[in-house]
């Protein structure tokens, strides 16, 4: 392990003023990506700031205006939450498969965020709830929609200094629902060679599409909505068919490359699959 | 230098510890706690897997200075009293070992999970055992044993 200095703050502002000097800073929550990569040297640190104990980032409640998830709860913490289970099911479903039991109990939502893998699974199911990024830094706070929040693989928008604090995604409407499924060739502890997260809200008289949301993970440089796919579907009557030439869109958002996973042709079928199973499973969730 | 308070099963200890040194490498080494195994130190096997408030994590991927204020089992700490815990005991009697290097981990994330779930299924077994890799056994005496230390709890 290389040298670095420590830092473990007990309030927002304390965390702001260290992330203000200085060097390499780096935020610790789950320390399943940050302390592997400065092991093997892929990213490197002056001072590790612990920020597991600001309890502004152990936020995790819903409120008016959505659901908060601090920046350093936990994906069990995530995935276990009653709301979470319930509404925002396709960010449960991706909070409890990344990596194993261990890695989740300690693994935060905020980080697999801030680490900005192309393959981060929350990332999809906060896409499609439209989440937005609250970040700080010592001279003030702002909101990033997340979908502006990637900037390229590992790499993201904050700026030097900022931290991200939390997460808010906006109540779901009634008659909707969301679902994630990746693609692995095993059943555990791997990373997605494809994944799709899909939203729908429906209108029970006639079926017609209110609203939708398409996010693919491993297939581009970072994280992306489909955003013509989600345009062939709204004002549209779900069908079948619909669901066919939603698929075919979203495979044309995907630049996928071909590496050990998976070639890109490869990866462009799975989007195809992955975006017709998870948006059938939306229509069963809201039917059901 | 970082100054943490840490319980480890059951007992407190004061330290000093580098910021760069893993939960594990204190464990093992200032400790001398070694039922606590390094196998791959970058998270994929779950040799290293100790409990952290109560919580599996794979303890190469967190460092001691993080560890102010927490409580810590190892298998150390699973057997009490002198009487091995359930899941040891099946282990033992179902043969869910052969090199065992591999073996503290599974004690742990197996004991874990019957404290939150005392019947669970084969799959959620197998779900939540996927983190510990075991090269000999093939996994099945391991599930067996998991399943056998669930109905010695259950009664």
């Amino acid at each position: 392990m290389p040298d670095f200095d420590f830092a473990q703050p007990t309030t927002l502002d304390e965390a702001l003023e260290l992330f203000a000097g200085s060097g390499e800073i780096r935020a610790l929550v789950g320390g399943t990506d940050i302390v592997d990569q400065l092991k093997t040297g892929r990213r490197n640190a002056d001072l590790v700031v612990d920020v597991k104990r600001i309890p502004e980032l152990q936020r995790l409640e819903v409120t008016g205006d959505g659901l908060h998830i601090g920046a350093a709860r936990s994906c069990t913490d995530v995935g276990e939450f009653p709301a979470v289970r319930s509404d925002y099911r396709s960010l449960a479903e991706s909070a409890m498969l990344i990596g194993s039991w261990q890695i989740q109990n300690r693994a935060g939502v905020g980080g697999n965020v801030c680490n900005a893998a192309p393959s981060g699974d929350t990332i999809p199911p906060l896409l499609v709830h439209d989440a937005t990024a609250v970040v700080a830094s010592a001279s003030g706070r702002r909101e990033i929609a997340l979908s502006d929040f990637f900037a390229g693989p590992g790499q993201t928008v904050l700026q030097k200094g900022e931290i991200l604090v939390e997460l808010v995604l906006p109540p779901i409407p009634d008659n909707s629902a969301s679902a994630y499924l990746r693609f692995i060739p095993r059943n555990e502890m791997d990373i997605a060679v494809a994944g799709v997260g899909s939203f729908l809200q429906l209108d029970p008289s006639n079926n017609a599409v209110l609203k939708a949301r398409i996010a693919l993970a491993s297939v581009a440089p970072t994280p992306l909505r489909a955003r013509a796919a989600e345009e062939v579907l709204e004002g549209n009557v779900l069908t079948d068919e619909l669901i066919e030439v939603a698929a075919e869109a979203a495979v044309g958002a995907a630049t996928p490359i071909t590496d050990v996973r998976g070639s890109a042709e490869y990866r462009r079928e799975l989007v195809r699959v992955l975006t017709r199973r998870t948006l059938a499973i939306c229509r069963d969730r809201i039917n059901g | 230098m970082k100054h943490i308070s840490m319980t480890v099963n059951g007992d407190q200890h004061e330290l000093l510890v580098d910021p760069g040194w893993t939960l594990l490498e204190t464990l093992r080494d200032n400790l001398r706690l070694t039922g606590t195994k390094e196998g791959c130190s970058n998270g994929n096997c779950g040799a290293c897997t100790v409990m952290i408030d109560g919580r599996t994590a794979n303890s190469c991927l967190v460092l001691a200075a993080e560890m102010d204020g927490t409580e810590i089992t190892t298998v150390e700490g699973i057997a009490k009293h002198g009487k091995l815990n359930p899941v040891q005991e099946a282990f033992i009697k179902d043969g869910a070992l052969q090199c065992g290097f591999c073996t503290p981990g599974f004690i742990i994330s197996a004991t874990a999970l019957l404290q939150r779930n005392p019947n669970p299924t084969e799959e959620e077994i197998r779900t939540r055992l996927a983190g510990n890799l075991c090269r000999c056994t093939g996994y099945d005496k391991i599930i067996m044993a998991v399943e056998d230390a669930a109905a010695m709890l259950r009664g």
